[in-house]
């Protein structure tokens, strides 16, 4: 039933892609210690007007600088990672003959992909690339955690699984954790990079090298945007899914519940900036913490919990 | 006096974005112990494990409801002022919308060039003419042509009204959502039913009674649910060879409310995320087991047989327990009665592995049935008074010496245990039972008519940008040599999705150069 061979293959690509990600990382945290602080005068004027950081790593007019040159091979091997990594969920899905989701190590795998893919496109839009050793850090832990500790061999579907609100519902979840992993991100060095403009002694050695806070928040703002709707779709799908499977929609299994707290945490957040005094750094944390009650989700209710859902006690 | 400035103060206080959003983070933290610890709504034996591990702790954290958290007052408070904040927040929202719906877009500032957009250039047409065109271009904005005292002419331009219109209906959906799932608590019901696998008389939902276990809602008492009646035919599972299930499939006969009158059976596939829908509720397939027939040869010749489900004890292997109990037949006297009644107790394996005598189940589906049981003779304390389990004996019988352990084998199919007395009791078989709960929610439609506006509301609220642009194009002055206009405009996002920038810098250069489109 199983495909062995193309199990293995996905196998290969994952952690062929594991291994590329690891080099990404090592390239952008190089990027980033040997770009130079941008001097303070050109910060300051930064800090207000631009909505984006100075290109920190090109000088005008020679050539490509070293950092600037890590951090382009870093990208492109990104993009080659991004490749394999899909590959592997791809194989294990036509080994499987299903949606390549049905555990928590596709699932966690799957989240990742989504992470890099919108940082990618992030990148096309904003100068951030400088930063992306913050970006690949957590995801690559991710990954980690899910490919070489909860790692399951391929198998089909137990039968509660099945059912086309899968693709639904777990796709839906999957796109949302992963763009709120970046948002995430951009909130924490926001954290960081604020207080670092009000007063530059404040995180001295990271602050100046980050891009402007407005940058950083508008970031982080148009991504928790995009993911919301998506998650609050996810939602909704698991409640009709669960209504034609548990026979109820809403039940309050330990799942359906941190869903819940993290939903009513991320429209907190979507208020905060819409409320006096919450405006910045509060709603930043507002944030951060809806990101970390989807990784609470992700880890705690699925291995230490056990309700209806069925990855528990992977 | 005094009392209505607290009133009103409380009110404003109530409804202001700063309370909803405490609130909102109170709901969150509230929920947080519904998912830290284990729930009678849905755990009932881990609750009673968590007593059972921390005897000091527990009866304090239930006084507080924290394993009722859902039902809870001070979860229900922090929900119900947050709908009350919701209602004073959305009624004058709502009006506000109505009112600027149909008001004019705002007048041009006297400053364009304090705007947080802003473009500005010099064209050779008259300003009536730029006015037109950028009318023409600011299709589908609602736009405001005035005059000015000075002689320029603006135009003032508004666009994502939709925006607030997203928002409200929202807003709004939520509250509907409450209101559905309120309905469908005090109107609907949950009930679990254990139905045998080909026997004839099946279940019939006509009251409380028929059912196992009932949930029913605050205004359900049973007496008016719609009646239907439904019968296994067969059960089918298959598994992986590592004994993962594969499927489930029963074959269902059954009356809808419409057949009860003709008679008629309709025939139907019940399978795990396959409900079967009727008028009076939805059935869903939620587990299935075993139950084992045993045949009592009493000493007189007379024949029993019984097949009563046993419970399942391992969900991976679907070892099973349980007890058959059967009635000595013929006998009238109470006394003699209640010395010879027989249980048979213990477990079940579909696919038996011994070690020793002692019997485990290493496959889930029957691939080498056989039950390891106890033969228990006396009185089964049926007339007691007390409830008895279907699935155990009652220990107290055994306890008090009136029940009697007489006999302790391992039987495969075909095999039997004699006892002292002659009475011979023979493993014939092994039936299956599904247990199916039947659910009724009158309110479940409304909650996905209200996700579905939430969902649209939210997307249009997410995605639409309120934003406006003026433009004023200033003729130059009377008598002066060319009759040059001076345009200027002026852009501002009323909201606080970032990315107005770009649009507006399209949007600009159309708009200064007027004689260029198209
Ligand atoms: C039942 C709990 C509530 C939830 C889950 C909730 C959720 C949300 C969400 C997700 C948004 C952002 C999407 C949008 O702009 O439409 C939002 C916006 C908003 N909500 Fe709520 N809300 C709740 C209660 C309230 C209450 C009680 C008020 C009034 C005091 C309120 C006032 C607003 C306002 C004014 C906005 C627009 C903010 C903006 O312009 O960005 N909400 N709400």
């Amino acid at each position: 039933m199983v495909n062995s061979n193309l199990a293995t293959f996905s196998d290969w690509s994952f952690n062929s892609a594991l291994a590329i990600y690891l080099v990404v990382l090592v390239l952008h945290a190089a990027e980033y210690g040997f770009t130079r602080n941008p001097d303070r005068k050109r910060e300051l004027v930064g800090a207000g007007g631009p909505e984006i950081a100075p290109d920190l790593g090109s000088t005008i007019t020679q050539g490509r600088t070293l950092p600037e040159r890590l951090g382009r091979t870093a990208v492109a091997l990104t993009v080659l990672a991004a490749g394999l990594h899909a590959v592997s969920l791809l194989l294990r899905g036509l080994a499987t003959q299903r949606v390549p989701w049905g555990n928590m190590y596709e699932f966690g795998s799957a989240i990742c992909l989504v992470a890099v893919v919108s940082w990618l496109v992030v990148l096309r839009k904003h100068d951030v690339r400088h930063i992306g050793a913050f970006v690949v850090l957590p995801m690559l832990l991710l990954l980690f955690v899910a490919g070489k500790l909860l790692y399951v061999e391929a198998a089909p579907l137990m039968p509660a699984l099945r059912s086309y609100w899968i693709t639904i519902h777990v796709s839906a979840a999957i796109l949302a954790s992963g763009v709120f992993l970046v948002s995430g991100v951009a909130s924490l060095l926001y954290l960081i990079r604020l207080p670092h403009e009000a007063n530059p002694e404040r995180f001295a050695g990271m602050g100046p090298k980050l891009p402007t806070s407005a940058a950083l928040d508008r970031l982080s703002y148009r991504l928790t945007v995009f993911a919301f709707p998506i998650f609050t779709f996810g939602i909704i799908a698991g409640a009709i899914w669960a209504e034609s499977a548990w026979g109820r929609y809403w039940g309050w299994d330990p799942k359906e519940t941190v869903s819940f707290i993290s939903w009513v945490i991320y429209a907190g957040y979507l208020h905060a900036r819409a409320t006096a005094g919450w405006r910045g750094s509060r709603s930043a944390w507002v944030n951060v913490l809806g990101f970390a009650t989807m990784i609470f989700n992700l880890f705690f209710v699925n291995l230490v919990t056990t309700g209806l859902h069925s990855y528990a006690g992977v | 006096m005094a009392t209505i400035a607290f009133l009103r103060n409380t009110w404003r206080g109530l409804t202001s974005m700063r309370t909803a959003l405490i609130l909102l983070f109170l709901l969150a933290l509230a929920a947080l112990p519904g998912a830290l610890l284990p729930q009678r709504l849905t755990a009932s034996d881990k609750v009673a494990k968590y007593f059972e591990d921390n005897p000091n702790l527990a009866p304090v954290l239930d006084r507080m409801g924290l394993f009722n958290v859902f039902g809870s007052v001070w979860f229900s408070a922090i929900y119900v002022l947050l709908f009350i904040s919701l209602v004073g927040c959305l009624v004058p929202r709502t009006a506000e919308y109505f009112k600027q719906m149909r008001a004019k877009p705002v007048l041009t500032p006297r400053n364009l060039a304090r705007l947080p957009h802003h473009a500005e250039s010099t064209v050779d047409s008259p300003a009536a003419d730029v006015v037109a065109a950028a009318r023409e271009r600011l299709r589908g904005w609602r736009t405001d042509v005035r005059v000015e005292d000075d002689g320029s002419h603006t135009i003032s331009a508004e666009k994502g009204f939709l925006r607030e219109a997203g928002n409200l209906v929202f807003h709004f959906a939520l509250m509907g959502m409450l209101v559905a799932i309120a309905l469908g608590k005090m109107f609907g019901f949950e009930g679990q039913v254990i139905i045998h696998s080909g026997d004839a008389q099946g279940f019939c939902n006509s009251g409380i009674y028929a059912y196992d276990s009932f949930r029913p809602g605050l205004r359900v008492d049973g007496t008016e649910l719609k009646p239907f009646c439904m019968r296994v035919d067969s059960f089918e599972a298959t598994f992986l060879r590592n004994g993962q299930a594969d499927s489930f499939h029963a074959k269902v006969s059954y009356q809808d409310a419409d057949d009860l009158e003709t008679g008629a059976w309709r025939q139907a596939g019940l399978e795990v995320n396959h409900p079967l829908r009727l008028a009076g509720g939805t059935v869903y397939l939620l587990g299935h087991g075993y139950s084992p027939r045993f045949t009592v040869t009493f000493p007189d010749g007379q024949k029993r047989t019984e097949a009563t489900q046993w419970q399942t004890m391992n969900t991976v292997t679907l070892l099973s327990q349980g007890a058959t109990k059967f009635d000595p037949p013929g006998v009238t006297d109470p006394e003699k009665r209640r010395t010879g009644q027989l249980a048979v107790t213990g477990l079940f394996a579909p696919t038996a592995a011994f070690e020793g005598t002692l019997m485990t189940s290493v496959f889930p589906d029957l691939r080498d049935p056989a039950v390891a049981v106890d033969v228990m003779r006396g009185d089964l304390g049926n007339e007691s008074g007390k409830g008895q389990s279907i699935f155990e004996i009652d220990k107290s019988m055994v306890d008090s010496g009136r029940l009697k352990k007489v006999a302790r084998q391992n039987l495969r199919i075909g095999e039997e245990i004699a006892l002292d007395d002659g009475t011979r009791i023979r493993f014939d078989g092994v039936g299956r039972w599904v247990g199916v709960q039947v659910g009724y929610d009158p309110g479940r439609l409304g909650v996905l008519i209200a996700g579905v506006l939430v969902l649209l509301g939210l997307g249009a609220s997410l995605s639409i940008k309120r934003r406006r642009v003026w433009l004023r194009a200033t003729p130059a002055p009377e008598g002066a040599e060319s009759a040059r206009t001076v345009v200027e405009v002026g852009g501002l996002a009323r909201t606080d999705q970032a990315g107005y920038g770009e649009e507006f810098t399209t949007l600009a250069a159309d708009l200064l150069r007027p004689g260029k489109e198209r």
